[in-house]
């Protein structure tokens, strides 16, 4: 072996343990970014379900101020869970609608009346179509969506209440 | 009472590590002469680790819920064995058998190392303490498994179902043994470059060690494989996932060294390059057991991801694996290269093995970890999958496999025989094979038809070195070496015709409903629920037959209770010429049932070839055993 060659194992081994450090200095990010990310919302139109709470349309997501807008199924466990922290956001100022994914609407009825309401409007997406526009492939999903109609954040998946202030911030920077 | 005799032995243990390394280092400077007390400290270490380990057996098999590890990974339910196995089922358990064969492996060394200088067992031995000492306090501050829990539970959480399998119970403590053997092989180096003996006695200490670890990591791979087959239920017998590939480079490094360690002891060639596959190959041990532990990389295999547990390890890893090339680095260029030799020689033949054998190496490593170094760089997320490791490692594959037919037909340092005359039948077994797959599967892939038409040629060419002979005159190690060399060809042309010729399918059926899939027929005839110790489990009945004769296969979907998963046990029927693998998937809105179907022609010859190229690592290990045995006679006899 060359003398030249003999510090190669040593550099190529404290590039693989700087590489290593640093994966676990910085835990993976399972949380695909979302391709809707600074696209408008897809025209949709969606039918009222619950007696007394509006519909949702494309055009209330684009009323001047963010809203969250949150998929979701009575018949979705997780649902049930984020239902608490979706309370905890709307406490805190946040507007809220859902749409909610394959459902019936005594069975959507009978979900708020036990988990609570936290949503302005409720659109029924019976056939997943508008799920699928968005790009949401399961429930819970959540949307940040800015003044103008924009996406500005996807969330898959229940959002935590560790999750709390990241969506917080998030609303604020769609401002 | 068990928990702390565990404990006690582990701690002891430790100090008598921190003892040898200490008198390593003092006889080493030449202030005192204790090979003797070295050698005994390091028995008695060994015996204290297998107590430790033993410990833990008991505290798992009487299933004593006040340790947490056992409340954690164990439940009263499960069947003997899996209790036992629930034992290294888990980080800490695996840990304390990982460092139990790390001490074990210093024990035997110090009994039975009589080649190499006692200078270099010395410094081996104080290498191997240094070792055992890092991963002693990994275990006693970070993942002591003998902690108690107070007040103890009623019952435990169980173990993952996944595992409860008789394969897979004993496919890691294969592997482990299989990557700490390579320990010795890598202290035995360090203690040869800081002696400056590397030479031919020391290929000669070092052989038996790598290739015992070479079988057991044979083993292990071709176990765990046909494990994921069977068990996951997706058909595939590797998937490039970083835990498999953790497994494949300390083998890939071990198979080089097997062969270089040939040219080391044989013609006193090859010695830094030798040396440095001795360390890469424990090294690539290490990093395996990083990657498994830390979790950093995504994978199906992620038990135990623990950051704090991961940067101890790496910090192990660092220090060693950066001692030991630091050590190379200072001490290589003054390794004097032994007898020279031509450029058509046997040494040659076993150099550009090495070289092939690295760049696959190579290859493996840097797809396994390049997502991790572009997504610290650029922030961009990619995975590297199968695509990338078939399309590279394939064809440098089908290069070395048949360059292995050439190999063993040449001679030490210059070959003048016309050696290629020697393979004209082979070749022409091969060219059939290739014709054959033109004319009745045009179809199939360019790298499949190779492989097949390589591995018929390698199988025809790997007895080609016990032709010109008499075979049954010819050494053990020689017959271990065909036999390993054809298991490789049996291997390629198993994966191969799996590769091409697979049957899939995927249908929602209807009770009564007939799939077709290959040659057969399947009907599904019921579903119906069913028990075992601590599942249930709906299993389907299904009615094969092609032809004239009907069999019945009886796939599961079963349900565990603790912890509640889910796993689907597929059922495989196994003829001469393939697998019938059925799979039951979930109950369909309609009524009916999702099935997979596959017909896999002579994916068998896959592990079959494992298990002769393990086998022929076996045969040429007893072979070397034999040998000694005589020579040692024979030496006192001439007394």
């Amino acid at each position: 072996m060359s003398r030249d060659l003999r510090f190669l194992p040593l550099i190529l081994l404290a590039l693989l343990i700087a590489g290593l450090v640093w994966r676990l200095a910085t835990p993976l990010d399972t949380n695909v970014a979302s391709k809707l990310d600074g696209q408008p919302v897809p025209t949709f139109d969606l039918a009222a379900v619950i007696p007394g709470k509006p519909g949702l349309a494309s055009s209330d997501l684009a009323r001047g101020s963010p809203r969250l807008v949150n998929l979701f199924a009575s018949w979705c466990v997780p649902c049930a869970t984020e239902a608490k922290v979706l309370e905890a956001l709307k406490a805190r100022g946040v507007a809220i609608d859902g749409i909610a994914i394959r459902d019936r609407p005594e069975d959507i009825a009978r979900f708020l009346a036990r988990y609570g309401d936290p949503y302005e409007r409720i659109g029924s997406d019976a056939r997943s179509q508008i799920q699928i526009a968005l790009g949401s492939s399961g429930v819970p999903e959540s949307f940040i969506v800015d003044g103008r109609g924009i996406i500005r954040y996807q969330k898959i998946g229940p959002i935590t209440a560790d999750e709390m202030p990241l969506i917080l911030a998030r609303l604020e920077q769609a401002k | 009472m068990i928990a702390e005799a565990g404990l006690a032995s582990l701690w002891l243990a430790a100090g008598l590590a921190a003892l040898q390394l200490i008198l390593a280092t003092l006889s080493f400077r030449g202030a005192i002469d204790s090979g003797r007390q070295m050698r005994g400290v390091a028995i008695v270490q060994g015996v204290l680790g297998l107590i430790s380990f033993v410990m833990l057996l008991l505290v798992f098999a009487r299933t004593d819920l006040s340790v947490a590890l056992v409340a954690a990974n164990s439940h009263s339910a499960k069947p003997f064995i899996y209790k036992v196995a629930a034992a290294w089922g888990n980080h800490e358990g695996s840990m304390l058998l990982w460092v139990t064969v790390l001490a074990v492996a210093g024990a035997i060394l110090a009994l039975y190392s009589r080649r190499t200088s006692e200078r270099t067992l010395v410094a081996a031995l104080g290498a191997q303490a240094a070792l055992a000492l890092g991963f002693y306090t990994f275990l006693l501050t970070a993942s002591n498994p003998f902690t108690r829990l107070f007040p103890a539970p009623l019952e435990g959480q169980g173990f993952n179902p996944l595992l409860q399998d008789p394969g897979l119970a004993f496919h890691p403590p294969t592997l482990y043994f299989g990557y700490v053997g390579l320990s010795v092989a890598f202290s035995l180096a360090v203690g040869a470059l800081f002696t400056g003996e590397v030479d031919s006695r020391l290929a000669r200490a070092m052989r038996p060690w790598v290739l015992g670890a070479w079988v057991l990591l044979t083993l292990g791979i071709t176990a765990g494989s046909y494990w994921a087959y069977y068990e996951l239920g997706w058909g595939g017998w590797w998937f490039w996932d970083p835990v498999e590939n953790a497994s494949l480079m300390p083998w890939l490094a071990a198979t080089a060294l097997l062969h270089s360690i040939n040219v080391l002891a044989a013609r006193g060639a090859l010695k830094a390059w030798t040396m440095m596959l001795a360390v890469i190959a424990f090294s690539m041990s290490m990093v395996g057991t990083f990657l498994v532990r830390s979790g950093v990389l995504t994978s199906v295999h992620a038990f135990a991801i623990d950051p704090q547990r991961g940067a101890f390890l790496l910090v192990l890893l660092a220090l060693y694996v950066g001692a030991a090339f630091t050590l190379f680095a200072v001490r290589a260029p003054a390794l004097r290269e032994g007898a020279p030799f031509e450029l058509v020689s046997r040494e040659t033949g076993l150099v550009v093995n090495n070289l092939i054998l690295s760049v696959i190496l190579g290859t493996v490593f840097v797809g396994t970890l390049y997502p991790l170094f572009i997504e610290a760089v650029s922030g961009e997320k990619l995975s590297v999958g199968a695509p990338y490791f078939n399309a590279v490692a394939g064809p440098l594959a089908l290069v070395l496999a048949m360059l292995v037919g050439v190999g063993p037909l040449l001679s030490w340092r210059r070959e003048g025989r016309p050696v290629l005359r020697r393979l004209v039948v082979p070749a022409l077994v091969g060219a059939t094979m290739l014709a054959i797959t033109i004319l009745v599967a045009p179809a199939i892939g360019l790298l499949s038809r190779a492989a097949l038409a390589v591995g018929m040629y390698l199988i025809a060419a790997s007895v080609v070195p016990l032709v010109s002979r008499n075979p049954f005159r010819a050494p053990l190690a020689t017959w271990g070496m065909v036999v390993a060399h054809m298991g490789m060809g049996v291997a390629l042309v198993g994966a191969a015709a799996n590769a091409a010729f697979t049957q899939e399918r995927l249908a929602v059926a209807q009770l009564g409903e007939t799939l077709k899939v290959g040659p057969w027929l399947v009907q599904l005839q019921s579903v119906r629920p069913t028990a075992g110790k601590n599942w249930t489990a709906l299993e389907a009945e299904l009615l094969a037959s092609r032809g004239q004769g009907r069999l019945t296969l009886r796939p599961q979907t079963r349900y565990f209770t603790s912890p509640q998963a889910e796993t689907n046990e597929a059922a495989i029927e196994t003829f001469w010429n393939g697998q019938l693998y059925t799979v039951l998937g979930k109950q369909d809105p309609s009524g009916g049932w999702q099935l997979r179907l596959w017909w896999k022609p002579f994916v068998t010859l896959i592990w079959l070839g494992g298990a002769m190229i393990a086998l022929g690592g076996a045969v040429a290990m007893a072979g070397r055993i034999r040998r000694r045995r005589r020579a040692a006679r024979n030496e006192w006899l001439r007394r």
